[in-house]
């Protein structure tokens, strides 16, 4: 196997390496410059620490009743409505808020909060609930054995099971029955260094994605200057999403 | 000693049965997949592409290393087999690319709970 | 002092065949249940996103909490030195063992997964209490199985007093760890409490005797095998107590949560405005399976067998519904994701979640509890598990000094 693990993809590694040399204008060793294009990270180099994906949702500019995000995260990770909502999974969904004392409503939509101390991790038996070294919080449908304690320790309900038998999945979302899943901040689109489904879907431009790490980056700045807050911020689980307007 | 060349008799004869029932049944008629080659020896797949796929799908689940040369998604979209009506058919038909040498040595796949056994329907 | 002897049932009357063939039933209706759990998926079921816990940890963790319980006799017995308790060890190891097996089948039955049960015990991650859980309940079973050999075979007796300890602080980790399954969730607004081990603990003691009183008896009753007052009456005094500690703490967790604002909500859901859970909290666990047991085991007159076996009976009902009170009641009540707001969307935030329990889910339960009671059913006809006389005379070494005692075992 150790062959095989060292000459993985070598045609392609090669490709690339040609490529991005004639950018970088030199030749250098892979892993040096690869950061330099932080957004396109390379198909054979892992992921890293140095990024940590998070979301900045404007609850102020959220539409109450449009739902274009829930459904762009179905179309896109192929939930399919069984038509029975208690045991459908909901990725992200549309919550409507009114102040007890006030009066002010409010809504947003409410997905996975990637904790970078994410309580589902903790609990799971096995491993399956896993946070990626780049702050996106997953599960391992190969090892998760369906216990359901991540659902039991989520904060934000932000977990489903499956409960039914699904076909035709997505080639690059597989879900089925018997594991726990959740909102993966559309995983596969982040490493082609595009934006999650529902940030791409939303008119109002409510939702900004982007990498909290990098000091450059439009969601960092935003951050910076405007007030926002964690859900659940008394658990101090260090949230990957945050609110504004709330 | 007279029970130990017993014994011995009936295991050779255990194996010859089992030696002319493996002959007896028909090897299983593999479909071809698109293109000149695999990614690897066709030898070397056989015995081991569930060693590449389980390390692929570790590398891709865990460090996002979506690299397609070992891929479960390539696969599927390599060695599609076409049912009566034209389309793909899935793993549940025993044409299925996957399903022809798994039935024949009876070994359950797991992939397709949550895999799509079927390349993507653009 | 003597040895305490114990032999096989004979095990051929017809009633010991009806009792196997109902459990045999009641074990193939809820495995064939997990079947079609697993076959058509958990949306035939009750359970639901909301209620992710159903009817089948109600009786898993109850027949779990129960198992550790169940060892306290021969705890008493081994790591208190009370003689008395010597003959029911065997008996409480045995007992102990199978209901931790039942209750284990009905929640690996459960999971989404149970074919990756090999992935259960090979992928560990330690930050996790259910993965300890699953150290711990394996670990039980061999160091009680340990026990129980030490106590059965002679030559090796003078270690079993030494394994009684081990097997008795394993029970007491083992009762931690099931109870911190619920109090390690940070989220949940009825769970995050430290209370919740002790509170397991003392439920096991209860729960885990009724049990025990229960099977003993009936293993008396039905090999007719002597059974004297000095047994019943402790029996009936510890029950009394393990019953009385458990509304003690259970006091406190109400009380405690009634103290902080906080809480409120979930404590008017539980206490007052639940509907079943409320019914079932009051009614079910307070009434049926506390006060009630209470009276009858401190009626003047002494100790009787069958007020004793009520008891023990109405304890188990009372603890299955605490258990359902936990379990689905601590879902059912919306959880706070939003401190101060109204919250509604499409995934049932802001409300009561509903739960039906279906009988799939029931069946399996049951099931659980008729595989471990079937255990024991055969263990006691295959081996040296029950001792042949409980007859005062033949447990209390000092029966005849004690006058009092004298007089009852000759009412007896």
């Amino acid at each position: 196997m150790e062959q095989n693990d060292n000459n993985i993809d070598q045609y392609r590694r090669r490709f690339l390496e040609r490529s991005t040399a004639v950018l970088a204008g030199g030749v250098l060793a892979p892993g040096v410059f690869l950061h330099a294009i932080a957004q396109a990270r390379p198909v054979d180099e892992a992921v890293s620490g140095k990024v940590r994906w998070g979301m900045l949702i404007d609850s102020n500019k959220c539409k109450t009743g449009c739902d274009k995000c829930v459904k762009a995260c179905e179309t896109e990770n192929g939930l399919n409505r069984t038509g029975n909502p208690l045991t459908d999974a909901q990725w992200i969904r549309k919550v409507s808020l009114k102040d007890k004392q006030t009066g002010r409503t409010a809504s947003l939509p409410l997905l996975c909060q990637h904790c970078a101390e994410p309580p589902c991790v903790d609990v799971c038996p096995t491993g399956a609930s896993f946070k990626r070294a780049d702050g996106i919080v997953l599960v391992d449908k190969h090892i998760c054995i369906g216990c359901r304690y991540c659902m039991m320790a989520c904060p934000y309900k932000a977990r489903s099971f499956v409960h039914e038998d699904v076909t035709d999945q997505k080639s690059y979302a597989p879900r089925g029955k018997g594991t726990v899943e959740s909102c993966t901040f559309c995983v596969h689109r982040v490493d082609k260094g595009e934006s999650p489904a529902c940030v791409s879907a939303c008119e109002e431009k409510a939702m900004v994605f982007g990498d909290m790490n990098d000091p450059q980056s439009e969601l960092s700045q935003l951050l910076r200057e405007v007030q926002s807050t964690e859900i659940r911020g008394d658990l101090a689980l260090n949230l990957g999403v945050r609110y504004q307007g709330i | 000693m007279a029970g130990a060349h017993f014994i011995l008799r009936a295991l050779l004869l255990a194996a010859a049965t089992v030696a002319a029932a493996q002959a007896a049944a028909p090897l299983p008629d593999i479909p071809k997949g698109r293109g000149e080659k695999c990614v690897e020896d066709t030898a070397l797949m056989r015995t081991n592409h569930m060693e590449f796929i389980l390390h692929q799908r570790d590398e891709t689940m865990h460090k996002g290393i979506r690299t397609s040369k070992h891929s479960l998604k390539e696969c599927i979209d390599c060695h599609a087999v076409k049912g009566d009506d034209g389309l793909p058919v899935s793993v549940e038909s025993p044409r299925h690319f996957c399903s022809v040498c798994h039935r024949y040595a009876a070994v359950s796949v797991d992939c397709f709970q949550c895999h799509n056994s079927k390349p993507e329907s653009k | 002092m003597k040895y305490p002897v114990c032999r096989e049932i004979r095990g051929n009357s017809p009633a010991y065949i009806t009792l196997l063939l109902i459990l045999g039933a009641l074990i193939a209706a809820g495995l064939g249940a997990a079947l079609y759990m697993e076959h058509e998926g958990h949306h035939v079921t009750g359970m639901t996103n909301q209620i992710v816990w159903g009817t089948p940890h109600v009786f898993a963790v109850f027949l779990i909490v129960a198992a550790s319980g169940a060892l306290n006799v021969a705890s008493i017995s081994s790591v208190f030195g009370k003689v008395v308790y010597k003959p029911l060890a065997p008996l409480s190891g045995l007992l102990a063992v199978a209901l931790l097996v039942g209750g284990l089948v009905v929640l690996v039955l459960d999971l989404g997964h149970p074919d990756r049960l090999i992935v259960a015990m090979t992928h560990y991650n330690f930050k996790s209490i259910f993965a300890w859980n699953i150290f711990l309940y394996n670990g039980f079973i061999a160091v009680v199985a340990v026990y129980l050999w030490l106590l059965m075979e002679r030559k090796m007796n003078a270690y079993s007093k030494m394994a009684g300890m081990v097997a008795f602080v394993w029970r007491l980790i083992l009762t931690t760890g099931t109870g911190s399954i619920f109090g390690f969730l940070v989220a949940r607004q009825f769970y995050d409490e430290a209370i919740m081990a002790p509170l397991f603990i003392v439920m096991s003691f209860s729960f885990g005797l009724a049990m025990f009183i229960l099977v003993l008896f009936v293993a008396f009753w039905g090999s007719e095998r002597p059974l004297g007052e000095v047994i019943v009456d402790r029996m009936r005094r510890l029950l009394s107590l393990f019953v009385l500690s458990v509304l003690f703490f259970v006091a406190i967790f109400h009380l405690t949560n009634l103290y902080a604002t906080e809480h409120h909500g979930i404590e008017a859901f539980i206490l007052r405005d639940g509907g079943i859970y409320t019914q079932m909290f009051w009614f079910g666990y307070v009434i049926i399976g506390s006060l009630l047991p209470l009276a009858l085991l401190n009626l003047p007159g002494g100790a009787r067998a069958e007020l004793v076996a009520v008891s023990a009976g109405l304890v188990v009902v009372g603890g299955l519904a605490m258990m359902y009170v936990i379990i689905i009641g601590g879902q059912a009540f919306p959880l706070v994701i939003f401190p101060g707001y109204e919250v509604s969307s499409t995934f049932a935030d802001g409300v009561v979640n509903a739960y039906k329990p279906s009988l799939p889910e029931f069946l399996l339960g049951l099931g659980g509890v008729a595989f471990a009671l079937a255990i024991v059913a055969f263990a006691v006809k295959i081996l040296r598990f029950l001792p042949l006389s409980l007859a005062d005379q033949d447990v209390d070494p000092h029966f005849k000094a004690n006058p009092a005692a004298a007089a009852a075992a000759t009412r007896a």
